[in-house]
């Protein structure tokens, strides 16, 4: 098993090495020079010259990817143009939020997707199924930003004065305040564990419940639910359909007779004999929606009006701030490859037979 | 033909043609089991459609979908507004109105006609990018295979990495290089779709390139170009077309995305995406809007999406049904 996860570790270096690459080609391949870029249209020589010089990008290409390597190295993602902040300062403040609507899209996705599939394959070409089956189409075709605007409209506009009413956008009503954990109990914190404690007060929901705040969380979730259930429609779907056609496969096999001429009941050898082995495609296509999900954030977060990685991706190029695209482009596919190698690993942790290959 | 791989024998194989009545193809089957899943036919009738609506645009629409009306007089003076709802006279829209069964959209422009229009548009978007993507695929996948070795090796670790991105975020990016428009998006979902066919034909490359047919006709001096295209390329066509047809939809559905965000078709191009894009903050008050073009493009990737399905299950030998 150690053996199997240093070769897969070693297996995502080149991979990694890659995406700087091509991210830094990129890059440089935007039209007209970076200087203008930052500075305006109206920059003139005078003012340009050193600018590149002060930035190295004066250099030859080669040269400036080792650079940008050693700036990586060292955690620096560089300055954003239009900001003039840290990318990494930004990143800390706008991930979170697009974790914690990721991890809810995942959970409804799973909670939901899971049951479906196997509610399907149990009365498989019945009437549930078929509904199912047309439910879970009709969820893979559906753009992400529009199930988003008509949830808006129906639950802010349709549904309006009924307790079903939810907010359309944000991620807490105004006067909802939850501090941050160290503030809350008057710890005395400092560096590492001050930035880690920002970053979890920016989980508003997390937040709250570790602080107690029971309004706090009531109304973070409220705010969660339609961006959750958007950006985890697809998913959904995916994860449902996974589900019947693997358990359906299983259910096949003639282990399972077997369990069944023991006289076993038929929940218990579906979900104690059947469900474990059906579970393992299901559990790669699981790792695999994160890309979905981090794709779809760009289109949930803009139409929500949070302020997360996908928003912040989407208005640096809007407002042409390449170091922004650049950087954050980065970090979602080293996440992406982090994930999946996760999801390589705990699949040859489930299933003996992936180590051996 | 596939399933009696095993029969090879000139007698066994005579007296399989006695039994059944007719000779089977592996695409008459296909078709049979296309025609006979109900899925199937569903994402049939409705591309049918589509097509019918791509094809007679120009008959179907009852105003030009880009100019606006303010410069004809009667439908000003008969008090046609900007985002009006839908009017339909059989459904009890007032006879003075002028009748726009779909309403009009933020610029006074028959929403309904720029439906038609629209409809051209997520067709070419979806048969370009994944045109464009199979042929490259297909050469950089083709070789690869067949060259092996280090040229093998740097072609597919490069699709690993593009892989390795989310495609939207990959598209985004290489829109942000190229510059939003329509043609440039269409090249990034091209680009970004290009691994998974490569994937594809790299390894029917692999599995039949030492098959015994294969080494004959090298020991028979065949050209490889030949041998590629003729020998190895028809083993990978059923993958090729199921893939395909789910990649369109993906592709309709990642440049409705992109044009949504303002980095693909730009106005006053009826794209269904850009229309949405363009009066999504209007959802709350005109939802027609935006319920509308959203409602043609899941029908449209819901089409390819049941086809492809229906196809996967039509062209798998190894179901027996």
């Amino acid at each position: 098993m150690t053996g199997y996860v240093i070769r897969r570790l070693l297996l995502a270096i080149p991979v990694l090495l890659g995406i700087v690459f091509v991210v830094f080609t990129l890059v440089r391949l935007i039209p007209g020079d970076p200087c203008r870029a930052a500075l305006g249209e109206r920059a003139t020589d005078e003012i340009c010259e050193p600018y590149l010089e002060r930035r190295g990008l004066n250099e030859p290409i080669p040269v400036q990817f080792v650079y940008y390597l050693r700036e990586l190295a060292r955690g620096d993602l560089g300055d954003s143009y239009r900001q003039g902040r840290p990318v990494t300062q930004m990143l800390v403040e706008r991930l979170p939020v697009t974790l914690q609507l990721s991890f809810f899209a995942l959970l409804f996705a799973i909670l939901v997707g899971i049951p479906l599939g196997i509610v399907s394959a149990n009365w498989h070409n019945s009437g549930v199924d078929v509904a199912t089956m047309i439910t879970a189409n009709i969820g893979v075709s559906m753009p992400v930003f529009w199930l988003g605007l008509m949830l808006q409209y129906v639950f802010a506009v349709l549904l309006k004065d009924t307790p079903l009413q939810l907010p359309p956008s944000g991620t807490l009503q105004a006067g909802v305040i939850i501090p941050p954990l160290y503030e809350t109990y008057e710890w005395q914190v400092s560096g590492a564990v001050k930035t880690a404690l920002d970053f979890l007060s920016k989980m508003h929901a997390l937040n709250a419940l570790f602080s107690g705040n029971m309004k706090g969380l009531a109304d973070a979730l409220r705010h969660l639910i339609l961006p959750a259930f958007a950006l985890g429609t697809i998913p959904m779907a995916i994860i449902a359909r996974m589900t019947r056609s693997s358990l359906l496969e299983v259910l096949g096999l003639d282990y399972i007779r077997t369990a069944r001429s023991k006289g076993l009941k038929e929940w218990a050898v579906i979900m104690r004999h059947g469900l474990r082995n059906a579970m393992l495609p299901v559990v790669t296509i699981i790792g695999l929606q994160f890309g979905i999900l981090l794709a779809g954030a760009v289109l949930t977060e803009t139409i929500f009006n949070l302020s997360g990685v996908g928003r912040a991706l989407y208005e640096a190029i809007t407002a042409r701030d390449y170091r922004v695209v650049e950087g954050f482009t980065l970090v979602i596919a080293v996440l992406f490859v982090t994930i999946n190698l996760i999801v390589d690993v705990s699949y040859a942790y489930l299933d003996p037979r992936v180590r051996l290959q | 033909m596939m399933t009696n791989s095993k029969l090879s024998s000139p007698e066994v194989a005579s007296l399989e043609e006695t039994v059944s009545h007719r000779p089977s193809s592996l695409w008459r089957d296909a078709f049979r089991h296309l025609f006979r899943k109900r899925s199937a036919i569903v994402g049939m009738v409705l591309l049918a459609a589509l097509l019918f609506v791509a094809l007679f645009h120009t008959l179907l629409a009852t105003h030009d979908p880009e100019i606006p009306m303010l410069d004809i007089p009667e439908e000003v003076a008969a008090g046609v507004k900007k985002r009006m709802p839908p009017c339909v006279h059989l459904l009890g829209c007032p006879e003075e109105i002028p009748q726009h069964i779909l309403g009009t959209d933020g610029n006074l422009r028959d929403f309904y006609s720029r439906m038609v229009y629209g409809a051209q548009w997520s067709l070419i978007i979806g048969f370009t990018t994944v045109g464009f993507a199979i042929v490259l695929g297909t050469l950089l996948g083709a070789v690869a295979g067949y060259a092996g070795g280090w040229v093998d090796n740097v072609i597919m670790r490069l699709m690993d990495v593009m892989l390795a991105f989310p495609s939207l975020i990959l598209s985004i990016a290489i829109v942000t290089v190229l510059g939003p428009g329509l043609i440039n998006a269409l090249l990034a979902i091209g680009i970004v779709s290009i691994p998974v066919y490569s994937r594809i034909v790299r390894a029917s490359v692999l599995s039949v390139k030492e098959a015994d047919f294969v080494t004959a006709d090298r020991a028979l001096g065949v050209r490889s170009s030949r041998i590629l295209f003729h020998r190895i390329l028809p083993n990978a066509l059923t993958p090729l077309i199921v893939a395909g047809t789910l990649g369109i939809a993906t592709a309709i559905l990642d440049a409705a995305a992109l044009s949504f965000l303002g980095l693909g078709a730009q106005p006053p191009m009826p794209e269904w995406g850009s229309m949405l894009g363009a009066e999504r903050n209007q959802v709350f008050t005109a939802p027609h809007l935006v319920f509308f073009p959203g409602i043609a493009i899941m029908l449209t990737v819901l089409s390819f999406n049941l086809l492809g399905d229906g196809m996967r299950d039509a062209l798998d030998p190894r179901l027996n049904r």
